[in-house]
């Protein structure tokens, strides 16, 4: 299969190439000068909509190049040279890496933007001198600019959508992917200090388990991290089916009010509920307070303060967040399980245990199944709900980089851009949490067994 | 047979109601520290629930000007609602050409996008700060900015849109293209309609989301006070020693905040429970 949309792309791409040429070739000289002036031949043939366009994308491109794109993008293997320096009196001002390594970046991404434009603008080419030779008649410029509501109607729709994710998602994606190869921190900060390419130093750095290295620092953060996702994936789950169970039991009333009860935690607006109950577990908050009067226990609990009891106190917080998601949305698949399998279940002198084991269960993990996997993923990367609570502390001397007790890759990631302005590490930790993620995400995918066709439900 | 059935209901009952309290605790703790006053008794963790006295002194302290409290409020408000009705528009977009419609790039764009969506958000902080600087939208100019942002990337969030849109026929498109209908006019007179629920179900979750975004706002308008958003600055006042004795102001703060909010959740939560039930059954 993979081996087989290899090889399709190959011939995909061999039989573009051979298009290209015999577009050359074939072509008459409107489509010849095409090759260089975009949308030349579909402007002298009447088509000045999409000629118009296309030739608006060259002199862009021609522009932004010129004006400063090829400027950064010359000094990219450096990513600068000359410093800020004083003349006298007067600050001569050298070069920004940062500017460089980021219009860096956006000038190979206009590059591949022109070859593309070119590339269509060799098959517009070749669509209108064959319908052309055909004997039939272009398209008018009316015709072309309504498909743009009817069979092209995507593209009105998406141009926004993939504009905006392109230059506030994969741009500063592929800008961060490059800084974890620099010594951008904050003895290179620009615009007074340069950075420059260090190949892998970083990753060795936060994988090498020495005095120097943060790999133990890591692989302890990466572990409290993963168990974190897993216990607060499936405890939640457990709990908000047995929740969901309960509520609906045959017999028990006012299901609406307990549901409604639950509800209240997703309304009110997490940074109140979190911070609230961050200061109820505080050495002076409301439950150490009564714990003492009661005379229960004799000095505060450090519910925040010592290691393990903040990493459980976070667990069974986040129950408490969890629990009513979960009671939602297992409700609604709850009632779906058709009631004669329990029907018959009961003839043959099942337990209410095994109808769960045996139906209940099966039936839940095969329709949640994808939905356990999002919410593993989305935990992984949980902020809220760790930095409200503890913003990672406890901290500890034997964790490097300013990271806690219980801090998370990403709430790690947050601590080394913003308090420690290590933004080569923040993009290497950024990196791992993508290659967890997607280790995750890989090998659990293909084995859902509710994993059907997209096309199945339409 | 029956008296065991009354047993279990009744214990059923028990842990419910136990739930319950447990549930409502936090909410019920922090109205009602609201109404204690900072100065009959004090304003920061005390070891009771119950004020001795009420009084509405944290509220009138919210609004008597010494803080910045009513335009954080403005600001968190003025970006729910844009956020809220871009992102809605982005989505239904989105979802729309996704689903009904087939082009070159399609399979591509969503596996492209779904592997975007494995990186930490944060990892592109000081990047989109960059970003946004140059036209002017940190500090002073953070509420335009952080809308800026949020709408931005709100494409790659359709799925559960996209799924719902899955459910609906495509004969029903067929149809109507075979009477002469143009795309966009399917889009807007046919299945937008339909679709009510889902709409609400998608504006619903962006006008939450703002109120408790503490991270990119917290950059973008950081050091100045009147841009900050409710999350932000509130939050100064529980993390920050310097605000000793303001914990009941928070809570009176926090009580201004979720009384609407929650309101509103709770008038539109059906919408939500269908999106939420459907989005996971559909993955």
């Amino acid at each position: 299969m993979a081996r087989g949309t290899k090889e399709k792309k190959k011939n995909a791409l061999l039989s573009g190439l051979r298009e290209i040429g015999t577009t050359f070739k074939e072509g008459d000289i409107k489509t010849r000068l095409s090759y260089f002036i975009f949308g030349l031949g579909p402007i002298l043939r009447g088509q000045i909509l999409i000629g118009v366009t296309l030739l608006l994308c060259e002199v862009l491109f021609i522009v932004y190049m010129a004006a400063f794109g090829w400027g950064y993008l010359s000094k990219i293997t450096t990513l600068g040279t000359t410093l800020t320096h004083k003349v006298g009196r007067k600050t001569v001002y050298g070069d920004n890496s940062f500017l460089i390594l980021l219009f860096g970046v956006l000038s190979v991404f206009a590059v591949m933007a022109l070859i593309a434009i070119w590339y269509l603008n060799v098959k517009e080419n070749r669509k209108e001198e064959l319908l052309l030779k055909e004997g039939k008649t272009l398209p008018t410029n009316k015709a072309v600019f309504m498909s743009l509501f009817d069979e092209n109607f995507h593209k009105t729709l998406l141009a926004i959508p993939v504009t905006g994710i392109f230059v506030f998602t994969v741009l500063p994606i592929a800008f961060m992917i490059l800084v974890a190869f620099t010594n951008y921190d904050k003895n290179h900060q620009s615009p007074s200090n340069l950075f420059t390419w260090v190949g892998l130093d970083n990753f060795k750095n936060i994988l090498s388990f020495g005095t120097q290295g943060m790999g133990s620092t890591f692989v302890r953060v990466l572990a409290w991290t993963l168990v974190w996702a897993f216990l607060a994936t499936f405890v939640d789950y457990f709990l908000g089916l047995g929740v969901a169970m309960l509520i609906n039991k045959k017999g028990i009333k006012f299901k609406k009010l307990w549901r409604t009860i639950l509800v209240l935690t997703i309304a009110v607006p997490q940074f109140v509920s979190l911070l609230y109950i961050m200061r109820l577990f505080a050495p002076d908050g409301l439950i150490n307070g009564y714990l003492i009067k009661w005379g229960l226990i004799k000095s505060y609990i450090p519910f925040w303060a010592d290691p393990m009891l903040a990493r459980i106190t976070i667990l069974v917080v986040n129950i408490w967040i969890g629990i009513p998601y979960m009671m939602l949305i297992t409700t609604g698949i709850l009632m779906n399980i058709p009631e004669d399998l329990y029907e018959s279940a009961r003839i043959d002198g099942a337990s209410g245990w095994q109808m769960f084991r045996r139906i209940t269960l099966p039936y839940m993990m095969f329709v949640t199944g994808p939905y356990l996997l999002t919410q593993f993923t989305g935990n992984l990367n949980n902020f809220n709900v760790i930095y409200l609570l503890t913003q990672g502390r406890p901290q500890s001397m034997s964790l490097k980089g300013n990271a806690g007790n219980t801090d998370l890759l990403v709430t790690w990631l947050y601590k080394m851009t913003v308090n420690e302005t290590n933004y080569k590490m923040a993009a290497v930790i950024g990196i791992m949490v993508f290659i967890v993620t997607a280790v995750v995400m890989l090998s659990v995918y293909n084995r859902l067994p509710s994993v059907r066709d997209e096309e199945g439900f339409q | 047979m029956k008296k065991k059935r009354a047993i279990e209901n009744a214990v059923t009952y028990a842990v419910l109601i136990i739930i319950s309290i447990i549930w409502l605790f936090p909410f019920v703790g922090l109205v009602l520290q609201s109404f204690r006053s900072y100065a009959t008794e004090y304003g920061g963790m005390v070891n009771y629930l119950v004020p001795k006295s009420f009084s509405l002194d944290n509220y009138k302290f919210l609004f008597s000007g010494e803080t910045n409290y009513v335009r954080w409020y403005a600001n968190t408000l003025i970006i729910a609602f844009f956020v809220a009705l871009f992102q809605t528009i982005i989505i239904l977009c989105v979802s729309y050409a996704l689903s009904r419609m087939r082009f070159t790039g399609r399979t591509f764009l969503m596996k492209f996008w779904l592997i975007l969506g494995m990186f930490p958000g944060f990892l592109t902080m000081i990047c989109l700060y960059f970003l946004l600087k140059q036209f002017g939208l940190t500090q002073e100019g953070a509420v335009p900015g952080l809308i800026l942002v949020s709408i931005a990337s709100s494409g790659m969030q359709y799925y559960v849109c996209k799924g719902f849109f899955d459910t609906i026929p495509k004969a029903l498109d067929e149809a109507a293209r075979i009477d002469g209908a143009s795309r966009a006019r399917i889009f807007v007179s046919m299945i937008l309609p339909i679709i009510k629920p889902i709409i609400i179900y998608t504006a619903l979750v962006a006008f939450m989301a703002p109120w408790c975004d503490y991270v990119f706002a917290s950059y973008v308008a950081f050091g100045h006070d009147p841009s900050y958003n409710v999350a932000v600055a509130m939050t100064r006042w529980v993390w920050t020693n310097d605000y000793q004795g303001y914990f009941t102001r928070f809570c009176a703060g926090g009580v201004l905040i979720s009384v609407p909010v929650t309101l509103l959740f709770m008038f539109l939560q059906k919408y939500y429970v269908e999106g939420v039930t459907g989005g996971a059954v559909k993955g």
